[in-house]
């Protein structure tokens, strides 16, 4: 698994790519209340904001880590935002994407330096 | 997700600083001091604790003045509100009007023996102070003193372990008391919409004062982030948002707290700034008005949401001044100022990141309110 600065997570599955954000992140941002998803099939380049979250105080982005199509959402959090804060690492990953070149990962954050990061 | 690092430099810190600390607040700058946002349990949870239970807030952020008991009437020309008849006793809802009508700050008015007290916004404290000073002869700004709020449903029964005497207030009543030797101002007030008192108090028996609160197991502390979605709930409303130099009463719906006495006909009618604008907008009605929206599905509509009658096209009919998520009521909620042309039953459509969101109209508050009058 790698991470971003954004505190997002990203994790290979076959030929596509999971992505969430940390604990950390989820702790910062508190109760969510809303999850708003991209449509399938969108392709996004790196930057894009792509998801809104917000919780019971303001509202933020989570932006799209890698270039790449939008393959599939978790529609789960749009019926129960509140999975963000229960299981940010595992259930309540956010989208899937499909990559031109996997190696893009070998750019990002080890949890080792993410942990750096945060100051942990 | 941008970083939201606060700048913590020049601000401000609240007597009970040390004591939020270990009870592991997050703090966040707000109106220029460093405040706690909220606990370990999350907004959401601190927020349904008050509606049920007791929550204990630390407000010592606001600004307190006491103004000779006789300066009554020297106030009235300052606000829209009857302070010569206010009894000793008793606390009353005002605002500082401007000359063309709209509002400098809220604040709250409460008649003691020795003078009346004034509770004012942390953020417009210094230009109230201002304010007051250039029109009353001795003001006398109070220092060294902290304000915490119990609110809920067992507010009552748990501060009454501590002052016996609360249980014989009723709403906006006001008492001075004693706890331990030290001086207090109670108030039974707040701004969640649920039972509750303020408590005004020497900064050095706040903590002991508040440690002996939280002994309470029906006791918790909540922080501000919570008491932004109760108030919004309650249909309260804040300055900065909901009011302010450009939104007269009437249109904020504060009308209510104009009294008789100051109006058109009334025995001390006008003398207050912007009184020609607010007495006709009372007399005529105001171009604009406030109404609580509930919009459809989930997403929240923030301040600052642009409103529209159609959900494509049209011109824009308003604005949401406070808006969120009502943990009460699970689903978002929203104050907004509509064109008075608005019909009270029409849907209302919010652009929200592009797309028009329809909302229902409902009335304030989102909530019952809990006040024992």
């Amino acid at each position: 698994m790698k991470f971003t600065e954004d505190h997002e997570w990203l994790r290979p599955e076959g030929d596509v790519i999971v992505v969430g954000i940390t604990e950390y992140a989820a702790t910062q941002l508190g109760d969510v209340v809303y999850v708003e998803l991209p449509e399938i099939e969108t392709q996004v380049a790196k930057g894009d904001e792509i998801v809104v979250i917000e919780s019971v105080k303001a509202a933020s982005d989570i932006v799209a880590p890698i270039d790449g199509e939008i393959v599939e959402v978790n529609e789960a959090l749009t019926e129960n935002p509140a999975l963000v804060n229960e299981d940010p690492m595992g259930d309540a990953w956010f989208f899937k994407i499909k990559v031109e070149d996997e190696s893009a990962l070998d750019d990002f954050m080890t949890e080792d330096e993410y942990k750096d990061h945060i100051g942990e | 997700m941008a970083d939201t690092a606060p700048a913590t430099e020049n601000l401000k810190t609240l007597p009970l600083r040390a004591l939020h600390e270990e009870l592991g607040a997050q703090f966040v700058p707000f109106a220029g001091w460093e405040m706690p946002v909220r606990y370990g349990p999350g907004v959401m949870a601190e927020h349904l604790w008050c509606r049920e239970k007791a929550a204990l807030f630390d407000v010592s952020h606001m600004g307190q003045v006491m103004l000779p008991a006789d300066e009554g009437a020297a106030l009235e020309a300052l606000v829209p509100m009857d302070i010569v008849g206010l009894s000793e006793g008793r606390q009353r809802y005002a605002f500082f009007t401007n000359d063309a009508g709209g509002l400098h700050d809220d604040l709250m008015i409460a008649r003691h023996g020795d003078g009346l007290h004034l509770v004012v916004n942390a953020a417009c404290a210094e230009a109230d102070i201002a304010h007051l000073k250039a029109h009353l002869p001795a003001v006398d700004v109070l220092e060294g003193l902290a304000l915490l709020a119990v609110q809920g449903p067992m507010a009552e029964a748990a501060l009454s372990c501590l002052l016996p005497e609360v249980t014989g207030m009723r709403f906006m009543d006001a008492r001075r008391m004693d706890w331990e030797g030290a001086a207090l101002r109670v108030t039974r007030s707040g701004y969640t919409g649920e039972d509750g008192f303020e408590i005004s108090m020497p900064a050095g028996v706040a903590e002991p004062f508040a440690r002996a609160l939280l002994a309470d197991d029906r006791v918790a502390p909540v922080g501000l982030g919570a008491r932004d979605s109760l108030r919004l709930e309650a249909g309260l409303p804040l300055y900065g948002q909901d009011l302010g130099p450009t939104i007269s009463p009437v249109e904020a719906g504060l009308a209510w707290a104009i009294q008789k006495v100051r109006r058109t006909g009334g025995e001390r009618a006008g003398g207050f700034p912007g009184a020609d604008v607010i007495l006709r907008q009372l007399a005529d009605g105001a171009s604009r008005r406030r109404a609580g929206l509930l919009p459809e599905g989930r997403a929240p509509m923030r301040a600052g949401t642009p409103l529209f009658e159609a959900a494509e096209g049209g011109a824009q009919v308003g604005h949401v001044t406070s808006g969120g998520f009502g943990p009460t009521l699970g689903a978002p909620v929203a104050i907004a100022l509509l064109d008075a042309g608005v019909p009270s039953d029409a849907t209302i459509f919010g652009e929200v990141r592009g797309r028009r969101l329809a909302a229902r109209q409902a009335p304030l508050p989102f909530v019952p309110p809990g006040y024992k009058r």
